[in-house]
């Protein structure tokens, strides 16, 4: 064992045993239960709340991540110094080494800034298909259709992510349904490879998450009283106007929420690209899994990992200032 | 009215083809299934056939990956409801100032990309085992360990938002009415509070044994040397393929369906006995209100 885990259990056990010793365990334990927190909840019951929480916040959210910041900033290639900080990794996504013959890592630059926009376009795509259909069940079906409707929209979705990347490809594919259909009906002589168009992977990703866009803004739009549309057309606005005017407006912290996890989740998502991409064309997650897993350098993974999360944050804080909401409306 | 009409017809052909679109995929691949050709094909359908489920069974990885995947799931519940729980009653404890800091933190595994955690989990335990001088077989280097850990990080943040919604349902004077009655804090934690929760514990170990059932992102870099379903399948779907996934597919979309059925129907006489309750209790109260009046 070593020496940490020695001292370690040295102090909690010193901690444990010092007021049994000291013979005043009553007095520490009264001491103890003045606080209010532990009046409110009960010895035991404060334990559990307050090392529980502890454990989740400060072990699993807080420490890895900080760790990984930190670890991103060393050198971690085999045969470096890993105790010295470094921006090595970060510029390493910027400028490549120094013997290419580029100035900039173009390679990595391209990848990471298709990623962001093609990101943002899939959220796009995924909001203009599904605020219709959010729209049309929160205000024009009743009760039982609703509920039918709902859960044939949930419906896909406990199917496994991975086996909804792999029904795209049968879809998709060179002998697939749509090339075989439309070579059969004449239309085409030889079959179009949508893989290497990358068009199944876009329509992978923004069918992947349609859910998390349909129930946040059908959420937010079911409270709006359908009389203030009947108003809005009463004075004769039309149909756009009432959406542009009224049901948008109203559905902001919904679609905010739906766009930012929309985004979050394409930007990061690994399985459609690895099965729906083409050959040439990289998603920013795969390169951080090749500097894991074939390029053997953690660090300048984490590095570019806390690069794909920065930019994440920057959107979320983005879409938080253009629909002025605040984080609790956006996590729901 | 003839626009109208247009109107509605035009809605109702694009809800067809949303649903189209969202199921449509879904039912080719449960075609191939059953069609013989070894590269899934979902037309022409040159015989019906079952082998493809034969050979699912016979699959000793996919079996392997289920395995721990059924106990990585199983770790996930065990750790991240009690969690979740606790970070929810938390949160109306905590000071009003440091509320907003406190959500903040908890809900952002929510907002963090899956990859992230993975990562983040993995290069934090692998420092913590180097740093304790761990055995290469501690749990500082095992796939499930690490994998229950990473996917609890956000999954918690799940359970969590489940309980707040029920406990916003929750009448406090319960409580104090039994502390006044003289109940020790721990009696009415197990006999009031726990029992209100009751389905809201049920629908989170739920939903957390199902997104770690199906969770790859962060699976994918804590795992390691281990497998789990997800794993296996995305190995074999970018090798190349054969219709035994189909049927796998075919497998997991009818346990899921009898599932849904089943939370549907359990959903519907949960919320009838909540009316009924209710009503009971506005009977009471216009008793109590009238006195003993309709004697």
């Amino acid at each position: 064992m070593s020496d940490f885990l020695s001292v370690f259990l040295a102090v909690v056990l010193a901690l444990l045993v010092a007021p049994m010793l000291q013979k005043n365990t009553d007095t520490v334990w009264a001491n103890l239960r003045q606080i209010t927190f532990v009046k409110k909840n009960g010895v035991l019951v404060s334990t559990y709340l307050l090392g529980a929480v502890f454990i989740w916040v400060g072990l699993m959210i807080v420490a890895p991540q900080l760790y990984m910041v930190d670890f991103s900033f060393r050198d971690g290639a085999i045969g470096g110094n890993p105790d010295a900080y470094t921006l090595k990794n970060y510029s390493y996504l910027i400028f490549g080494r120094d013997s290419d013959e580029n100035l900039f890592n173009l390679l990595h630059l391209q990848i990471f800034l298709k990623t962001i926009l093609a990101s943002v376009g899939v959220t796009l795509l995924a909001f203009l298909l599904c605020y219709p259909i959010a729209y049309y069940l929160a205000q024009s079906t009743k009760g039982g259709t609703t509920r039918l409707f709902l859960i044939a929209l949930i419906l896909p979705f406990w199917v496994n992510e991975i086996l909804r990347a792999f029904a795209f490809r049968i879809l998709f594919g060179s002998s697939g349904v749509i090339n075989v259909t439309l070579m059969g009906m004449g239309i085409l002589d030889e079959p179009i490879d949508f893989i290497k168009a990358d068009v199944a992977m876009y329509a992978g990703l923004s069918y992947a998450y349609i859910l998390l866009m349909v129930f946040p803004i059908y959420n937010a739009i079911e409270s709006l009283d359908h009389n203030q549309i009947e108003a809005a057309r009463d004075l004769g606005s039309p149909w756009w106007r009432i959406h542009y005017r009224v049901v948008i407006p109203y559905a902001k912290p919904g679609i905010a929420s739906g766009c930012t996890m929309v985004f979050m989740l394409s930007a990061g998502a690994l399985a459609v690209p690895q099965i729906l991409g083409g050959p040439s064309s990289l998603w920013f997650t795969q390169i951080i899994y090749d500097w894991f897993f074939t390029g053997g350098d953690w660090s300048r993974g984490s590095a570019y990992a806390f690069v794909l999360l920065f930019s994440c944050i920057i959107f979320v804080l983005a879409v938080m200032k253009f629909f002025k909401v605040n984080l609790g409306e956006l996590a729901k | 009215m003839t626009s109208d009409l247009i109107q509605k017809y035009m809605v109702r052909f694009y809800i067809a083809m949303f649903f189209l679109y969202l199921f449509g995929p879904l039912i080719l691949m449960g075609v191939t299934a059953f069609n013989t050709p070894t590269f899934p094909t979902a037309i022409p359908i040159d015989e019906l056939t079952m082998k493809w489920f034969s050979v699912l069974a016979n699959d000793k990885d996919m079996i392997k990956g289920i395995k721990n995947s059924l106990w990585i799931g199983l770790g996930v519940v065990c750790l991240a409801v009690p969690i979740g729980l606790a970070a929810a009653l938390l949160m109306s404890q905590v000071h009003k100032k440091a509320q907003s800091i406190y959500y903040m933190i908890v809900v952002s595994p929510l907002l963090t990309p899956g990859v992230i955690l993975g990562i983040s989990t993995l290069v934090f335990w692998d420092r913590l085992g180097v740093w304790v001088d761990a055995d290469y077989n501690s749990v500082f280097y095992s796939g499930i360990f690490l994998s229950v850990i990473g996917q609890s990080t956000f999954i918690s943040a799940y359970c969590m938002l489940i309980f707040l919604s029920r406990l916003q349902r929750f009448d406090r004077t319960q409580e104090e009415a039994a502390l006044d009655l003289g109940a020790t804090n721990v009696q009415v934690f197990w006999k009031i509070l726990i029992p209100f929760l009751r389905p809201a514990i049920g629908s989170a170990a739920f939903l957390a044994f199902l997104t770690s059932f199906e969770n790859y992102n962060t699976t994918l870099f804590t795992i390691q040397a281990e497998s789990t379903l997800t794993t296996v399948l995305a190995g074999k779907v970018r090798l190349g393929t054969n219709p035994s996934l189909s049927a796998l597919a075919v497998v997991i979309v009818g346990i899921t369906l009898v599932g849904a059925v089943m939370h549907e129907i359990y959903r519907r006489r949960e919320m009838r006995r909540e009316a009924l309750a209710a009503e009971a209790a506005k009977r009471a109260a216009d008793i109590a209100d009238k006195g003993m009046a309709p004697v």
